[in-house]
């Protein structure tokens, strides 16, 4: 029963760290945004603002829970339910630094390393799109429904642009497995190998969480919101908490995949430093995007995605084949 | 408790969950949840394939039929009228010939499938993935090439017939 203990202590701390990392997600967000806009941004509750996520959890918690006349109670209980979930679970797969030993045995710092690690991000993820159209669709709220909508032929769009763009990693790497693409990093980042790669994985992450520039799920100037407008209380804040949580998947995934994961230069610090720190800088890089780019047109981000994008990753897969096979062969 | 009780415990969990979604695929009187039942079908048929050590399979699975093919389901679905109607999913009145034609087909798999001798045992490869992916470009690409031409086809002739009208 000792590998279930394990399991369990493990993902008992990858939830407590995902949900903080919500939590303080949200106040560096709001924080950021308003340094950029010239502002000062929350900064009333305790020092700093720093109690503002505690503040807006009792607010949320307080609200009224509602449902509109006319929704399907269980889909739209369920929505929030999937959205988080999925979100919470991509990040089983991702290991935050090696092998540590700790009490007398040897711990791996990753919930499940399964073999398959990258396509179970990848199928995970894919879930997450039901959550967001169950809920436009069960909120019977025309706004709602055209945001969920959108939001899942934006995903399936992305989504393929975003696995296309892996394969350039798991052709070098030569395994699915996440420590072990780490590990064929200690040297070299594959940024550095694969920097088309990177740049067309962040566009395509961006798109998949439903970040500015691609927030068209919930554009609130036309759509009120999109898919979650009905949305309040406690269910409103689940879906906030799958959008943080997928933005660390994301910016984790690309920290593992391209940023050499837990290796730092110099070997000054432990592992989980270094990943601690790429995946901020990485959430940082995300504010900074909402905070400059303007929302994009529903065609211009249909024709992005199906005419630059996915041109552009199998032309990187192609070029990394060819690369691969002139270095091996 | 050994790794194979465990594992006939999970067998046995999935094989009523999938019974018992299949069913509401069937019997669920709003086309919505249907299509959910079916998601929940096809996401416990990957756990099947990760019970037989087919981490791929499984994999593919979801990705494919969990996360796009039943998502399409639901789009279509949602952009009609009547999807918000109790009764989008009407039932079949003619269900006893349709159980009659089910036992058969039920009774000639079990005729046929119990005398098959299964290829049993035998330890499953580490690299399932990588063997798979040498068998799918190596022997077997003229197949695998078809397929995705067939696949490229349809998608094109969809979209013509869809630009006509």
């Amino acid at each position: 029963m000792d590998w279930l203990i394990i399991a369990a202590i493990k993902s008992g701390f990858v939830i407590v760290i995902l949900l903080t990392g919500f939590a303080y997600g949200t106040l560096l967000e709001r924080k950021l945004l308003g340094r950029l806009q010239v502002r000062y941004g929350p900064n009333r509750v305790g020092p700093f603002g720093l109690l503002q996520p505690v503040a807006d959890g009792l607010k949320l918690l307080g609200k009224e829970d509602t449902a509109p006349a006319g929704a399907d109670r269980v889909v739209f209980t369920l929505a929030p339910m999937i959205s988080t979930a999925c979100a919470l679970s991509a990040f089983a797969v991702i290991p935050i630094g090696g092998t540590i030993d700790l009490l007398g045995r040897r711990i791996d710092l990753v919930v499940a390393d399964v073999n398959i690690g990258i396509l179970y991000v990848l199928g995970v993820t894919s879930l997450g799109i039901y959550g967001i159209v169950l809920a436009g669709w069960s909120s019977n709220n025309k706004y709602a429904l055209l945001g969920g909508v959108r939001s899942s032929a934006q995903m399936l769009s992305y989504e393929l642009a975003l696995g296309m763009s892996l394969i350039g990693v798991l052709l070098i790497a030569g395994t699915l497995q996440l420590p072990k693409i780490v590990e064929a990093q200690a040297t070299v980042p594959f940024i550095l190998l694969q920097p088309l790669g990177f740049i067309v994985f962040l566009i395509a992450a961006t798109a998949e969480v439903n970040r500015s520039p691609f927030d068209l799920p919930e554009a609130e100037n036309e759509l009120v919101a999109g898919y979650h407008v009905e949305y309040s209380g406690m269910k409103f804040a689940l879906f906030q908490m799958a959008e943080y949580v997928n933005l660390i998947v994301v910016s984790s995934l690309a920290t593992t995949l391209f940023l050499g994961g837990w290796y730092g230069p110099f070997g000054l610090l432990p592992g989980p430093h270094w990943f601690f720190l790429k995946v901020f800088l990485l959430i940082c890089f995300f504010v900074w995007l909402r905070a400059t780019t303007p929302r994009l047109r529903y065609d211009q981000l249909m024709r992005f995605g199906w005419k630059v994008l996915l041109p552009l990753a199998l032309a990187n897969v192609l070029l990394t084949a060819v690369g691969v096979l002139v270095l091996q062969g | 408790m050994n790794a194979d009780s465990y594992v006939a415990i999970a067998f046995w969990i999935l094989a009523i969950g999938m019974v018992l979604a299949a069913y509401a695929v069937v019997a669920l009187p709003r086309i919505i949840h249907s299509a959910l039942a079916l998601v929940l079908f096809f996401f416990q048929i990957a756990g099947l394939y990760v019970l037989l050590r087919a981490e791929f399979i499984a994999a593919v699975q979801v990705i494919i039929y969990v996360g796009a093919v039943t998502v399409l389901f639901l789009f279509a679905i949602m952009l009609t009228n009547r999807s918000y109607a109790p009764d989008s999913n009407p039932a079949n009145r003619q269900w006893i010939a349709a159980g009659v034609v089910s036992l058969g087909l039920l009774g000639t798999l079990l005729a046929t499938l119990g005398r098959q001798t299964w290829p049993t045992g035998g330890q499953v490869p580490a690299n399932a993935t990588v063997l798979l992916g040498q068998l799918m470009l190596g022997p077997f690409i003229l197949p695998f090439e078809i397929a995705a031409i067939l696949l490229l086809v349809a998608m094109v002739g969809a979209i013509v017939i869809a630009r006509e009208s």
